[in-house]
C-alpha cells in the first residue's frame, strides 16, 4: 500500500518537474543576461587591446594585460573626477540626512499643527516644475552656477525621501515614547537627537545609500550647470570618454596611430569597471537596505 | 470663532519647535522649486535675461503656436508616445513575469544569487549603459557582432539606424531595471498565507495551477496600481538616456519633446519657445497623471494625491 501512495505521489509531480526545469532555466538565462555583459567588459578591460579592437574577445580574455588600467592611472580627469565624486556624494549625505530626516520626523508628529498644508507644500513640486531653463536661470541668479553646491544643495530635499522616512517614524517610534520623553523634561530636539534617531539606522542606510548611488551615478546636473573642467563629476568624465569618444591626447602620446586607437579601446572598458567597481561592489552586502526602502515607499502612510 | 482662532494659535505655538525643523528644507524647496516656477511666465514672453520677467516683452500664446505649427511638433510626439508605449508594453510585464518565477525556486541559495544579479545592473549609471551599448553594438569591434558571426549573420549599424532606436533604448531599459522592478511583487507574492498552497496541495493542484490560481489573484492589485502610475507618465521620457544614445543618423526617431527642450533652451538659447513646449509637457503630464488618479481611486480606492 505504501508503495502504491509513493507511485501516486510521483506520478502527480510529474508535471511539476517540467514546470521546475521551466522555471529553473528561465531563471538561468535570466541571471546570464544580466551577468554577461558585465563579465565580458571585465574580461575586455584585460584583454590584449589589439584583440579588443578587433572584436574577438568573447568568453574568455584574450591575452593579459594591464595595459588599460596603467593608461587609467595617468588619466588625471579621471581622478579629479574620482574625488570631486566622492566629495559631492559625502556632502550630499550630510545635506539630505539632515533635511530629509527631520522634515520626515515633524511630519510623523500627530501633533503637528497644520500637517495637510504642509505635505501640500512639498507634494507640488513633485508634479509641477518651471523645467530646465529656468531653474538654469535661478541657478545663475542664485550665484550657483559652475560651483560644487549647484549639484548638493538643489537635490538635497526629496519629498520622496521625506515621505519615506515619515513611513518608517510613524511605523517604528511608538507615540508613547515622545509621551514619556516629555514626562522626563526631553524636547523635541532631544528626544529627536537622542531617542528617534538612535533608533532609526535602518532609515539612515537607506537614505544614505540611495543618495550615495545617486550621486555617483547622475550627470545631469553637472551638465546644466558645471562648466569648469576641476569641478567635474566622474560621469561626466566618462561621457566625454564613453560616449562623445573625447580622450585626452596625452595619454595616446608615443603610441602609432593605430595603436593609440586599440589602447582607445581598451581604456573604454578599463574605466567602466574602475567607474562601477564602488558601487557594485558595496552593493551586494546593502541590498536587503534598498529593499528595504522599496517597502517602505510603497506604504503609503 | 475667537475662541476657534485662540485655540489655533495656540496649536501652533505648540508646534513651534516642530516648525523650527522644517525651516531649512522648506527654504530650500521654495528656492530650488517654486522660486524656478515663474518659467510658467516666460513660456508667454519673448523672454531676454538682461530684461528679466517682468522687463520682457508679453506675447501670449505665440510660442505654443510656433511648436505646434513647427514640423519638430509631430516628430518629438510620435517619438515620445512610440518610445513611451513601447516601453510600457515591454517594461511592464516583464518584471511581474519575473517574480512569479522567482517565487517558484525554492533553492534559497540560488534565489538569493538570481535576485542579486538581476537587479545588480540597476546600479550602473546610465553613462556606463549607454557607453556600453555603443560599445556593444559597434559593427567592427562589438561583441554582438562577434557572437552574431557565430551564426553566421552579419551585424548591422544599429546605432545609426533610426528605426532600431526605441529598440535599443527599450531593450537596455529592460536589461537594466527587470530585477529591480520585481522587487515590490516578490514582496507581494512573499506575503501571501501559505495555508493556500497547502489547501491546494491538498486538492491535487499541480505548481503550475496554484500560480495561476494563488499568485497571479494575488498579485493583481499591486499590478492594478503600478500599471496606473506608470501609465500617468507616458509623455514622460526623460533626457538622460535618450541624450546619449542620440547621433545625426538617428535623431529623426531619437528627438522626443525632453531633449528637443534641452537642445533649444540650453544649447540653441531660445529660452521661451524652451520654456513653453515645457510647460506643455508638463501640462500634459499632469492631466494622465490626474486622469489615472482618478480611474484608480474609483476602481481601487488607492490614490496617488
Amino acid at each position: 500500500m505504501s508503495q502504491k501512495v509513493k507511485k501516486k505521489r510521483i506520478k502527480k509531480s510529474k508535471q511539476d518537474i517540467i514546470f521546475d526545469i521551466i522555471v529553473y532555466s528561465i531563471a538561468i538565462i535570466i541571471t546570464l543576461l544580466a551577468l554577461y555583459p558585465m563579465y565580458f567588459v571585465l574580461i575586455a578591460s584585460f584583454s590584449d587591446a589589439n584583440a579588443v579592437a578587433r572584436g574577438i574577445v568573447d568568453f574568455f580574455p584574450k591575452g593579459f594585460t594591464l595595459k588599460g588600467y596603467k593608461a587609467l592611472i595617468d588619466y588625471k580627469e579621471i581622478w579629479i573626477g574620482y574625488r570631486n565624486t566622492i566629495v559631492y556624494a559625502a556632502l550630499s549625505v550630510l545635506f539630505s540626512l539632515a533635511l530629509n530626516l527631520s522634515a520626515g520626523y515633524v511630519l510623523s508628529r500627530k501633533d503637528l499643527y497644520g500637517k495637510k498644508g504642509i505635505m501640500i507644500f512639498y507634494m507640488i513640486p513633485m508634479f509641477f516644475g518651471g523645467g530646465i531653463v529656468p531653474a538654469f536661470l535661478n541657478m545663475k541668479k542664485l550665484g550657483l552656477y559652475d560651483t560644487m553646491w549647484a549639484l548638493i544643495i538643489p537635490g538635497a530635499v526629496s519629498t520622496y525621501n521625506i515621505i519615506v522616512s515619515r513611513t518608517f517614524f510613524t511605523t517604528s517610534i511608538p507615540e508613547e515614547l515622545w509621551d514619556s520623553a516629555q514626562i522626563d523634561g526631553a524636547n523635541t530636539y532631544q528626544f529627536f537627537f537622542k531617542i528617534v534617531l538612535p533608533l532609526s539606522k535602518a532609515i539612515i542606510a537607506v537614505l544614505a545609500l540611495w543618495t550615495i548611488v545617486g550621486r555617483w551615478n547622475g550627470y545631469f546636473d553637472a551638465l546644466l550647470y558645471i562648466r569648469k573642467p576641476d569641478l567635474q563629476p566622474l560621469q561626466m568624465v566618462l561621457r566625454s570618454i564613453l560616449v562623445n569618444n573625447q580622450m585626452t591626447s596625452s595619454l595616446l602620446v608615443g603610441e602609432a596611430g593605430a595603436e593609440a586607437r586599440e589602447l582607445a579601446e581598451l581604456i573604454k572598458y578599463a574605466v567602466i569597471i574602475v567607474s562601477s567597481a564602488p558601487i557594485i561592489c558595496i552593493y551586494p552586502f546593502v541590498q536587503k537596505h534598498f529593499n528595504q526602502g522599496v517597502m517602505l515607499g510603497s506604504i503609503k502612510g | 470663532m475667537t475662541r476657534e482662532k485662540k485655540g489655533a494659535l495656540k496649536r501652533l505655538k505648540k508646534s513651534r519647535s516642530l516648525y523650527v525643523m522644517l525651516i531649512p528644507s522648506v527654504i530650500l524647496v521654495f528656492l530650488f522649486s517654486y522660486i524656478p516656477m515663474y518659467g510658467v511666465l516666460i513660456a508667454f514672453q519673448n523672454f531676454r535675461p538682461t530684461a528679466g520677467v517682468w522687463g520682457s516683452e508679453w506675447v501670449g500664446l505665440a510660442h505654443f503656436k510656433t511648436y505646434f505649427q513647427s514640423w519638430q511638433f509631430g516628430s518629438t510626439m510620435w517619438n515620445t508616445i512610440k518610445i513611451s508605449l513601447y516601453s510600457i508594453i515591454v517594461c511592464f510585464p516583464a518584471p511581474i513575469l519575473l517574480a512569479l518565477i522567482c517565487n517558484q525556486i525554492k533553492a534559497k541559495r540560488f534565489k538569493k544569487f538570481f535576485q542579486v544579479s538581476s537587479y545588480l545592473p540597476h546600479f550602473i549609471s546610465t553613462v556606463v549603459v549607454c557607453g556600453m551599448i555603443l560599445l556593444f553594438m559597434s559593427p567592427s569591434s562589438g561583441i554582438i557582432a562577434r557572437l552574431l558571426s557565430y551564426i553566421g549573420v552579419e551585424m548591422p549599424n544599429v546605432m545609426g539606424n533610426p528605426a532600431a532606436f526605441s529598440s535599443v533604448y527599450v531593450l537596455s531599459e529592460l536589461w537594466q531595471h527587470l530585477g529591480w522592478d520585481s522587487v515590490l511583487y516578490i514582496a507581494a507574492l512573499s506575503s501571501v498565507d501559505p495555508s493556500l498552497y497547502e489547501a491546494a496541495t491538498m486538492d491535487g493542484a499541480t505548481k503550475f495551477q496554484k500560480m495561476l490560481h494563488i499568485d497571479i489573484p494575488m498579485l493583481a492589485p499591486t499590478v492594478g496600481i503600478m500599471f496606473i502610475l506608470r501609465m500617468g507618465g507616458i509623455l514622460g521620457v526623460g533626457y538622460e538616456k535618450v541624450l546619449l544614445l542620440q547621433n545625426s543618423l538617428n535623431l529623426s526617431a531619437s528627438e522626443v519633446i525632453s531633449t528637443y527642450v534641452y537642445k533649444l533652451g540650453m544649447l540653441g538659447g531660445q529660452y521661451s519657445l524652451s520654456a513653453a513646449i515645457n510647460l506643455f509637457n508638463t501640462l500634459i503630464n499632469l492631466v494622465f497623471l490626474v486622469v489615472m488618479n482618478f480611474i484608480s481611486s474609483k476602481l481601487t480606492d488607492t490614490s496617488l494625491l
